[in-house]
C-alpha cells in the first residue's frame, strides 16, 4: 500500500542556515566583497557568464561567492536569474575585427599585421606556485610601449587572400538566427544554432571532447588561425531612436582554428574552419568551442562520421552543464517509492531465478516451513 | 540639412556611447560638479532586461546568438518636452537615469554645449586615457621577432 509522506521542513530549514554559516566561514576572516571577486578571480567570473550565459561581471561574482565557489552551482544560479528579465531584443552583430585588442597571437603567421600581442598570458610562465602572492606582496604596474594604432584584421581575411581558405560560414540569405532559449533543439541543427550551444557548453566537456580530435577521433588538423581577445562594442537596434542604440562594451574571446582537409566529393582540397566565441577571457573555451565546431561539420563537409565529437546529437544534448547536473543530482533526491517498487520486482525476479535453478532446493524449504 | 541633421545624429549618438561606456559614478560626479538639472518625468523605467549578444560565425559571416547580457533603460521628459533615452550595460538605474535626461538635455539647443563640455567630454577623455593605458600595455607585450645570425661573414 502506498502512504503519502511528507516532513523535512524544520531539517531543510536548518540545513540551509547551516549552510549559510559554512559558506560564511570563520567570522575571524573578513567576507569577501564582490568587487574583489570581479577584479581578483575575474577568469572564474568570466566562466560563469559564458556557461551561464549572462554577461554581468557582478552577478556571476554574487553567483560564485553564493555557491561557495561551486562554478556549476554559480552558473545554475545565473541561468535561473536570467529568466526572471524581460528581453529587450537581438544586438547587432559584434565585430570582432573592431576590437580594442588586449591579446592576439596567431600559430600560423608570425609576420602578421598589427603583430603577436601576448597580453596577461599564463603562456610561458613556469607554473611555479609563488609564495610572495601567499604573502601578499607589491605588485609592480605593467610596462607600457607607445606605438600608434594599428590595424589588426582577422587573419581568416589574410589567408582568404590566397583563396585556400572557405569564407566565413554563411546562411541562406532568409535565414533568421536561431535561438536555444526560445526553442527546443532539434537535431539535425543549423550551425549558428550549435555555435549557440556551444559557447554556452561545459568548458570540461568541450574541452575533453576537442582534445578527442586531436587524439584521433576524427582527426582534424587543427591550427590556431588566430585568437584575441579584448572589448568590442555592442549596440541594439530600437524603435525609438534613428540609429542603433550603443550599449556599451563587452570583453569576448574569439578563437579562429584553421584546419586542413584533403576534399571530399563536397569540397576540394583547402583549408577548413572551426570558429569560437565566448564572453570574458576564456581562451580555453573558445580552443575547445573551435574544435568542435569543425569536428561537428562533419557531414557539411562530406567526412564520415565515426566519432563522439562528430556526433551533433551526442555533444551538443550533453554540453550543457546545468541540464547535465539537474539530471545527475536528481538521483540524489528521495526515490522511496521508486525504490519499493523495484525492490519489490527484484524479489519476485529472484524468488523465480531460484524457482528455476533449484526446484528441489525451493521445495525443500516450502516443506520446512509447512 | 541632411547632411546637419546626420552630423547630429552621429554626435548624439557618440554622446549615448560615452554616456553608457562611462560609470555611475563618474557620471554622478561630473552630474553635481556641472550642476544639470535632474528633474525631469520619467516615462518608463528604469527597468533592467536582456539583450541576446549576437557575434558572426567566423568573425564576418552570417549572425548567431551568443548569449545574453543585462541592460538597463529608462525614457524620461524634461519639462520642457525634450525627450532623451538611454540604453546601457549592467543593471545601474540611476545611471540610466541620468543618461537619459544627458540624452535629452543634449536635444535642447540652449543646453547642448553644457552637456558636451561639462559631461561628455570629461567622461570621453576619462575613457580615451583608460583605453590609451591599456594599449599601451598590450603594445608592451608584443613579439618583436630577430634572426639569428649564424657563423660571421
Amino acid at each position: 500500500m502506498y502512504v503519502a509522506v511528507k516532513g523535512g521542513e524544520a531539517a531543510i530549514r536548518n540545513a540551509h542556515s547551516l549552510l549559510a554559516d559554512r559558506r560564511r566561514g570563520d567570522r575571524s576572516v573578513p567576507a569577501l566583497r564582490l568587487d574583489q571577486i570581479v577584479e581578483q578571480l575575474a577568469l572564474g567570473v568570466d566562466r560563469v557568464m559564458s556557461e551561464g550565459s549572462l554577461y554581468d561581471r557582478e552577478l556571476a561574482a554574487l553567483a560564485i561567492v553564493q555557491a561557495r565557489g561551486d562554478m556549476i552551482e554559480a552558473i545554475f544560479l545565473v541561468r535561473a536569474y536570467r529568466t526572471t528579465l524581460p528581453r529587450f531584443g537581438y544586438s547587432k552583430p559584434i565585430d570582432t575585427g573592431a576590437m580594442l585588442v588586449e591579446r592576439r597571437v596567431s600559430a600560423t603567421y608570425k609576420d602578421l599585421p598589427g603583430g603577436q600581442l601576448l597580453g596577461p598570458t599564463f603562456d610561458y610562465t613556469h607554473r611555479l606556485l609563488d609564495p610572495g602572492l601567499a604573502a601578499g606582496a607589491d605588485v609592480a604596474e605593467p610596462l607600457r610601449r607607445e606605438t600608434e594604432k594599428l590595424a589588426m584584421p582577422r587573419v581568416s581575411a589574410i589567408l582568404a587572400r590566397e583563396g585556400l581558405i572557405e569564407a566565413d560560414g554563411q546562411m541562406p540569405q532568409d535565414h533568421v538566427p536561431g535561438d536555444i532559449t526560445r526553442e527546443p533543439l532539434e537535431f539535425p541543427m543549423a550551425r549558428d544554432i550549435r555555435l549557440q550551444a556551444l559557447s554556452r557548453g561545459d568548458e570540461g566537456f568541450l574541452l575533453a571532447l576537442g582534445y578527442s580530435t586531436q587524439r584521433g577521433y576524427a582527426r582534424n588538423h587543427p591550427f590556431v588561425g588566430e585568437i584575441r581577445i579584448g572589448e568590442v562594442e555592442l549596440e541594439l537596434d530600437v524603435p525609438e531612436l534613428p540609429f542603433a542604440a550603443p550599449l556599451g562594451t563587452v570583453r569576448v574571446t574569439e578563437c579562429q582554428m584553421v584546419n586542413q582537409f584533403k576534399g571530399s566529393a563536397k569540397a576540394p582540397p583547402q583549408f577548413t574552419r572551426g570558429y569560437g566565441l565566448v564572453f570574458g577571457q576564456s581562451e580555453r573555451k573558445a580552443m575547445a568551442m573551435a574544435l568542435c565546431d569543425r569536428a561537428l561539420r562533419a557531414s557539411e563537409l562530406g567526412e564520415d562520421v565515426v566519432a563522439a565529437a562528430q556526433d551533433e546529437e551526442f555533444v551538443i544534448s550533453h554540453s550543457d552543464n546545468v541540464q547535465a547536473t539537474g539530471f545527475v543530482e536528481h538521483l540524489k533526491l528521495p526515490h522511496y517509492v521508486d525504490f519499493q517498487a523495484e525492490l519489490d520486482l527484484v524479489r519476485r525476479m529472484r524468488a523465480e531465478y531460484e524457482a528455476r535453478e533449484n526446484p528441489t532446493k525451493v521445495e525443500e524449504k516450502r516443506e520446512a516451513a509447512e | 540639412m541632411r547632411g546637419q541633421e546626420a552630423r547630429d545624429q552621429a554626435e548624439r549618438k557618440a554622446a549615448m556611447a560615452t554616456l553608457a561606456q562611462s560609470s555611475g559614478d563618474d557620471i554622478v560626479r561630473l552630474w553635481n560638479e556641472a550642476g544639470l538639472p535632474s528633474q525631469a518625468e520619467l516615462l518608463r523605467g528604469p527597468e533592467t532586461g536582456l539583450v541576446t549578444l549576437r557575434g558572426r560565425i567566423g568573425g564576418g559571416g552570417a549572425p548567431f546568438n551568443v548569449g545574453e547580457a543585462t541592460v538597463t533603460r529608462a525614457t524620461v521628459r524634461l519639462p520642457s518636452g525634450q525627450v532623451g533615452h538611454c540604453y546601457a550595460l549592467g543593471r545601474d538605474k540611476q545611471k540610466a537615469r541620468l543618461a537619459a535626461i544627458a540624452d535629452a538635455l543634449w536635444q535642447d539647443p540652449a543646453r547642448r554645449a553644457e552637456v558636451e563640455t561639462r559631461l561628455i567630454a570629461p567622461l570621453r577623455s576619462a575613457l580615451a586615457t583608460t583605453q590609451e593605458k591599456r594599449r599601451a600595455e598590450t603594445a608592451a607585450t608584443k613579439v618583436d621577432f630577430f634572426t639569428m645570425v649564424r657563423g660571421e661573414d
